[in-house]
């Protein structure tokens, strides 16, 4: 069991920011994310933009945003499950919480910050009624072992690298592969496409454009998906499996479930106190979290973390004084003793 | 002022007829979230998460596709002929009497 003071879900800017207000109030961090490093929608989706709204920052790349972050948290030496998704929360009778992952990796901590922006990036899934009945039963949105399809029979839908890489792959592998696309035009790279092209002429892969699933057949496993095609009309297609390949969406995912009041996908909190969820002990900062007026900016997020730290310390340390300290004045220790802080100068006196 | 209309015909067929300012360099998604129309725009306008799919029903002439555009609505669902992305479609004076459809949610 991975202990800590505050357990930060979300590994974003948010998240990592929240890091470096507790340290200065000497409580450790550990953080969650699914992503497999640091940063967030920052490093995940556009690490080469750039952002004009970070005070004091005429113009910063996110990735650098991400990256200075990780400097200024160094010192009070966060730790990290990454690549695991935060599923369930259980509150112990010492009123700490214990959060598990998907992975099973169990976390114990006094207060959990909830930052999970969007949420986890999950695939999406295609509108058709019937595809959570067919899940694992022929259904699968993500390839883990390409050798789980030797010898069957393959429908994959999309038209982006993914669908285009894996029929190339698993031309070799199934016993036979079909690619389903909405349009006759594909997104992937050059030569994907053209040795998708090549393969359909040798008769390798069953390429069927200007069409869709719609329906997925069978009793307790997939058997055949319903193709709708723009002018042959529909197309039963005999199958083993079905895979649509369609990108990933965040989802705010297992945290829906935890029991917190939740409105139009964010988690409500006491804007006018401590950013507190209706759980006390749980608080939610950044994009994840709603109230009247909120703004989802990185630096509303900055600011929401630095408040519910304050709270939080005080459900570390019941009764134990404390008041927010200027940096400038105090400097910053690290938990490894040393010291960063301005040279000792003469300074105007007030008045 | 500098407003013109818009049509926008949410998912329950419910007609809200818009003043969209020209002179905010907002975009069609933007115009909805501020109407609170139920539009996510959960990618925040970066052409990445189609939420803000919508139905061109006018016949104005807008803007071609980039390709940002044309690549996350290659990976959308219920997407139509007439289908853009509202957070592509910066407001112009042009756009005037602009009438469109908010597309299904793609959640199942």
């Amino acid at each position: 069991m991975i202990k800590t003071d505050i357990l930060i879900i979300g590994a974003g800017p948010v998240g990592m920011f929240a890091v470096f207000e507790a340290g200065l109030l000497k409580l450790r961090c550990h953080l969650i994310d699914a992503l497999a490093e640091p940063g967030g929608q920052c490093t995940e989706i556009y690490p080469k933009k750039p952002i004009y709204d970070i005070p004091a920052y005429p113009e910063i790349l996110a990735g650098d945003l991400v990256k200075n972050l990780a400097e200024q948290i160094a010192p009070f030496e966060p730790t990290y499950t990454l690549g695991e998704r935060a599923d369930t929360i259980e509150k112990l009778e010492d009123g700490t919480f214990v959060v598990t992952t998907n992975k099973g990796t169990k976390h114990n901590a006094p207060a959990v910050f909830i930052a999970g922006g969007l949420g986890s990036f999950e695939p999406r899934k295609p509108p058709i009624k019937e595809i959570v009945d067919f899940e694992d039963k022929g259904v699968e949105y993500i390839i883990k072992d390409p050798e789980f399809y030797r010898g069957k029979r393959v429908v994959i839908s999309g038209g982006g690298d993914s669908a285009l890489d894996w029929s190339i792959f698993l031309a070799d592998v199934a016993d036979e592969v079909s690619l389903v696309h909405r349009r006759k035009d594909f997104r992937g790279a050059l030569d994907s496409v053209e040795k998708v092209a090549e393969l359909a002429k040798e008769g390798k892969i069953n390429l069927i454009t200007d069409a869709e699933v719609k329906e997925i057949h069978g009793t307790d496993h997939v058997n055949a998906v319903m193709i709708k095609h723009k002018t042959e009309g529909d197309i039963i297609k005999e199958c083993d499996h079905f895979i649509p390949l369609f990108g990933l969406s965040p989802k705010l995912g297992p945290i829906a479930d935890w029991g917190l009041e939740i409105e139009k996908n964010a988690i409500i909190v006491n804007n006018a106190l401590d950013y507190g969820t209706n759980i006390p002990g749980i608080f939610a900062i950044g994009d994840v979290n709603t109230y009247p007026g909120k703004l989802k900016l990185i630096l509303s997020g900055f600011h929401e973390a630095t408040i519910a730290v304050q709270f939080a310390y005080n459900i570390i340390n019941p009764g134990k004084r404390y008041v927010m300290k200027y940096t400038t004045v105090n400097g910053v220790t690290g938990f490894d003793g040393e010291k960063k802080e301005a040279k000792k100068a003469v300074v105007k006196s007030i008045g | 002022m500098s407003d013109i209309k818009v049509k926008i015909t949410d998912r329950e067929g419910v007609v809200h007829e818009l003043d969209a300012p020209t002179d905010m360099s907002m975009n069609i998604m933007e115009l909805c979230k501020a109407y609170e129309l139920p539009v996510e725009g959960t990618c925040g306008g970066m052409a990445m998460c189609a939420s803000c799919q919508c139905y061109v029903n006018s016949d104005h002439e807008l803007p071609e596709m980039g390709e940002a555009e044309e690549d996350m609505l290659d990976q959308a669902f219920h997407v139509e002929d007439n289908s853009r992305l509202g957070c592509q479609l910066h407001i112009t004076p042009e756009m005037d009497g602009l009438e469109i459809e908010l597309a299904p949610e793609s959640d199942v």
